[in-house]
């Protein structure tokens, strides 16, 4: 091939590089395939999983059942291997899977448009906070929960920079945990809110009731809500709560935790907004026979034709987990949809009793709960969790970080992977710790 | 010929509403009905297989893409990204619980540093673009810090689409610089660009035309005196591992592409990952947390009041690093200046191959991509960029990026990657040489094989068909 090009070394490809910009790379030398895989599978060997022994954290990534279609389905390499479809003809398969997505989205949600996936949740809410600031002729702040995790929360203040928007927060009731509405009504009162944000179920995990309220007080400002797609096939869906815009993290949909990976940013609209949606989007079409076809579409919104312009700057999203999700929703059809939801409010139900007799445990919230609830503690939230490990439990996730004034407090999870036997050792190892 | 399934499938989510039993949900809260898919088990994976079928991906023939990289995704990466100890593991664990994930990586940092020529790097944004955005967030509150005020980002009309639009993103005003005659920056350009407003320029090198910037030292010092960044789109990195490394050049920031460089699969578009290197002026302001090594423990921590804070929830797409870490372990220093010196090789192979019956603009020496220009075959005979990428699908081949770089008029983008071998160098070319020489009928009405014929992108807009719940609604 080099005597082709009429080389006689390798070097010679590279005569546009400058001598002073050269440079060797020292990180080690390669292995073998074998002594790469036992040295990796060795190192993350010493990680203790949720596998090893109970976990009950949850706050955006949780541990559900993933059917074995889920595994099979997207370790078909003309999927995973693909790249984003471009070039419709020879992609379909990805492009109908896509719109299947899309429209399992659009079917929990409420909504008629969705997009093929965003990163993650977090990065959808900042994306829907531009879009809120970009329609609105009213102002630029964006109302969002007191209690919202701090991932979610930092993740849209970095989305707001250089937009202009700003971020103001609404209360939550101390005794339900539900959204003051008051608060929400006499902010938009100011004039200047270009957008609403609440969660269904809550960060509490709490089914929050005044949220469906809340298109009732704020006219017709734009209202962002973000769901567990989870709980969706039992609960109200952001389309039957007027929102205009629904996300969600659709992690729990056929994706494990990973450390957080892969996430899933689901996002889905009213038809009005569809050419205000960020990042790739299937569309139905026919083919040059008319026959029913797929193609991405509306990409005159995109970063590849309008550059500087373009609505997001999205490229690769999270096609994969897209698939994952609509497989995962596929293997459990309608029925196993509704018995999954109801499954884990169950589940929360009965370790929401067993905990509260413990001594040291409070339920902080009288509400209806979806698989997380929150305990207030007789001790620091972060300590109790040191003590529960050392008894073979991973406990719930801390609030401190989140939510102010709630260092005694911590998010417990639970769903269909927890025994009852699970349930016992967090409550008996709790008794012992407090 | 390469052959597709034509059957068609009904589409999955196309069923009846069925009523939701009662729960526990308060009244006003409850669910009445919902229409979600409703088939044996057996006929979800048939759909999917089917579906499959209908889709092309790098284990299927040659992919030569432009700027995407579609290298080989070794199989055992997918081993280990599986492994129970990877996936069963909670993102707010106790930290002594997750050791091993953390080790991982706090030594792809470490590589990844080495590769780049930087001295710290973030796993946190989930793609390339992404990592753009987080990058142009560190490059302001950098700027920010020392008191200045810098509201403008300069690069070159031959940079990737997400470069403009993640500057966009970040509210700085974005100055399109045009390209020097031999495709490189025109430093003369870029000297009057650059001003006390400028924060950054963004480039990646070799460029989109596949052209290595013989004056970047000189570029680098320009933009820096200026008191601005240098910003290096990783897209391209796999044309200079182990030759040379941005740091080396003189860039200040970089992204990388796992999913591109470090063999990780693009997913159908995702998950993805894009880290972030940065040299030592710009550590303070990586998102949190960053990982450290405290003797032998590794420990997550708050970056502090500098640090941008979050561009994602939790870590970044751990699952896709394993993999790159996986590929790079694998690979070591002489494996990746191979995979750079083969895909150099390869691009230019075949340029050489096309370059008679082609155009191929500025200059004869290509890095790891070159873009081909269908002008000729336009004029001669009403044959474009896009016809001629439709019709290598009937033989097997991926089309390479079209129309994009812009200033190359009927762009064709050609990135082997070094897993093409010397056969299937010689058949794309073939090929590619073959389709020029066909009846322009035939080439312009492509493809045939594939399960549908030319899709109808303007309808698609059009219409704006999203879902089968509008479908099904605007049917009523």
């Amino acid at each position: 091939m080099l005597e082709r090009l009429g080389m006689s070394s390798a070097d010679e490809l590279f005569a546009d590089v400058p001598a002073d910009v050269r440079a060797e790379l020292d990180i080690g030398c390669g292995m073998s395939e074998m002594d790469t895989v036992n040295k990796i599978t060795q190192m993350l060997g010493k990680n203790i999983t949720a596998a090893d022994m109970p976990c009950f954290m949850g706050m955006g990534s949780y541990r559900h059942y993933v059917p074995a279609t889920v595994d099979h389905i997207t370790g078909m390499s003309e999927f995973y291997t693909a790249y984003t479809p471009y070039q419709a003809e020879v992609s379909q398969g990805m492009l109908q899977a896509l719109f299947e997505y899309q429209s399992m989205v659009c079917e929990l949600t409420g909504m008629d448009a969705a997009n093929s996936s965003m990163y993650d949740c977090a990065t959808a809410l900042g994306e829907a906070a531009k879009i809120c600031g970009s329609v609105s002729r009213k102002g630029k702040v964006f109302l969002v929960p007191e209690a919202l995790s701090n991932e979610r929360y930092s993740v849209l203040r970095n989305y707001l920079i250089g937009t202009g928007i700003t971020i103001s927060r609404y209360g939550f009731d101390k005794k339900t945990g539900s959204l003051v509405l008051d608060e929400i009504k006499a902010a938009v009162g100011k004039g200047d809110v270009c957008g609403i944000y609440a969660e269904m179920p809550n960060v509490f995990g709490c089914l929050d009731k005044n949220v469906a309220k809340i298109r009732s007080v704020i006219g017709d400002t734009l209202l962002v809500i973000g769901v567990n797609p989870l709980c969706m096939s039992i609960v109200k869906s952001p389309g039957e709560m007027r929102a205009d815009i629904a996300i969600g993290e659709g992690q729990p949909l056929g994706s494990r935790m990973g450390l957080g990976s892969p996430l899933l940013g689901m996002f889905a609209c009213r038809q009005e907004h569809v050419r205000r949606i960020p990042g790739r989007i299937s569309g139905m079409t026919v083919d040059a026979d008319g026959k029913r076809a797929f193609c991405l579409t509306l990409q005159t919104r995109e970063q590849h034709i309008k550059r500087s312009a373009a609505s997001s700057n999205i490229c690769t999203n999270g096609a994969l987990a897209a698939v994952a999700a609509v497989v995962y929703v596929s293997t459990l059809g309608a029925d196993g949809m509704f018995n999954i939801a109801k499954k884990n409010m169950e589940r929360a139900k009965s370790l929401m009793s067993l905990l509260s007799k413990v001594r040291g445990v409070e339920i902080a919230f009288d509400n209806t709960h979806f698989n997380e609830f929150v305990i207030r503690l007789s001790k620091d939230a972060s300590k109790v969790n040191s003590e529960l490990l050392k008894k073979g439990v991973m406990g719930g996730v801390p609030l401190k970080d989140h939510v102010k004034g709630m260092d005694d407090c911590m998010l417990i999870t639970t769903t269909e992977m927890h025994s009852d036997e699970d349930h016992k050792k967090l409550a008996d190892a709790l008794k012992e710790v407090l | 010929m390469y052959a597709q399934t034509k059957i068609q499938r009904k589409l999955i989510t196309d069923t009846d509403a069925k009523k939701v039993p009662d729960t526990d949900v308060p009244n006003e809260l409850k669910r009445e009905s919902l229409s979600l898919p409703n088939v044996p088990e057996s006929e979800v994976v048939r759909h999917y297989k089917i579906l499959a079928s209908m889709n092309f991906g790098v284990d299927n023939g040659p992919y030569p893409l432009g700027s995407c990289t579609m290298k080989y995704n070794p199989k055992y990466a997918d081993r280990l990204s599986s492994l129970g100890s990877a996936t069963e593991v909670h993102p707010y664990q106790d930290q002594s619980t997750i050791q091993g994930t953390l080790e991982m990586m706090y030594d792809m940092e470490q590589k990844l540093s080495k590769i780049a020529g930087m001295d710290a790097f973030t796993l946190q944004p989930a793609a390339g673009a992404h990592g753009e955005h987080a990058a142009i967030l560190m490059i302001k509150a950098y700027h920010e810090k020392n008191g200045e005020e810098r509201d403008e980002v300069i690069l070159p009309d031959s940079a990737h689409g997400t470069n403009p639009a993640s500057a966009a993103m970040a509210g700085y005003k974005v100055i399109e610089i045009p390209s020097a005659p031999d495709g490189s920056v025109d430093i003369d350009a870029l000297r009057s660009a650059v001003s006390k407003r400028t924060a950054a320029f963004m480039l990646t090198n070799p460029n989109t035309l596949g052209i290595f910037d013989k004056n970047i030292k000189e570029i680098a010092k320009l933009v820096n005196d200026a008191g601005a960044l240098m910003y290096y789109d990783g897209a391209n990195l796999n044309a200079i591992m182990g030759i040379t490394t941005p740091g080396d050049m003189g860039f200040d920031v970089v992204h990388f592409n796992v999913h591109k460089t470090f063999g990780a699969p693009h997913g159908g578009g995702g998950p993805g990952s894009g880290p972030v290197g940065v040299k030592k002026r710009l550590i303070p302001y990586l998102p949190s947390p960053v990982i450290e090594k405290v003797k032998d423990k590794y420990v997550l921590k708050d970056n502090g009041n500098l640090s941008i804070g979050k561009m994602r929830s939790f870590y970044g797409n751990i699952n896709v690093i394993l993999r790159g870490y996986a590929y790079i372990l694998r690979m070591g220093s002489e494996g990746l200046k191979d995979a750079t010196v083969r895909s150099v090789l390869n691009s230019n192979y075949l340029k050489e191959l096309l370059k008679e019956d082609y155009e191929i603009p500025y200059g004869d020496l290509k890095k790891h991509e070159f873009v081909v220009s269908a002008s000729r075959q336009k004029k001669k005979n009403g044959v474009k960029a896009m016809d001629i990428a439709k019709r290598l699908i009937d033989y097997g081949i991926h089309p390479p990026t079209i129309y994009f770089p812009m200033l190359v008029d009927e762009s064709m983008m050609f990135e082997p990657t070094e897993d093409c071998s010397k056969e299937d160098l010689d058949r794309i070319a073939e090929v590619m040489i073959k389709i020029s020489k066909e009846d322009p009928e035939l080439v312009i009405n492509a493809p045939y094989n594939t399960s549908v014929s030319r899709v109808d992108e303007t309808k698609a807009a059009k219409d704006a068909i999203l879902s089968t719940r509008y479908l099904r609604n605007k049917r009523q």
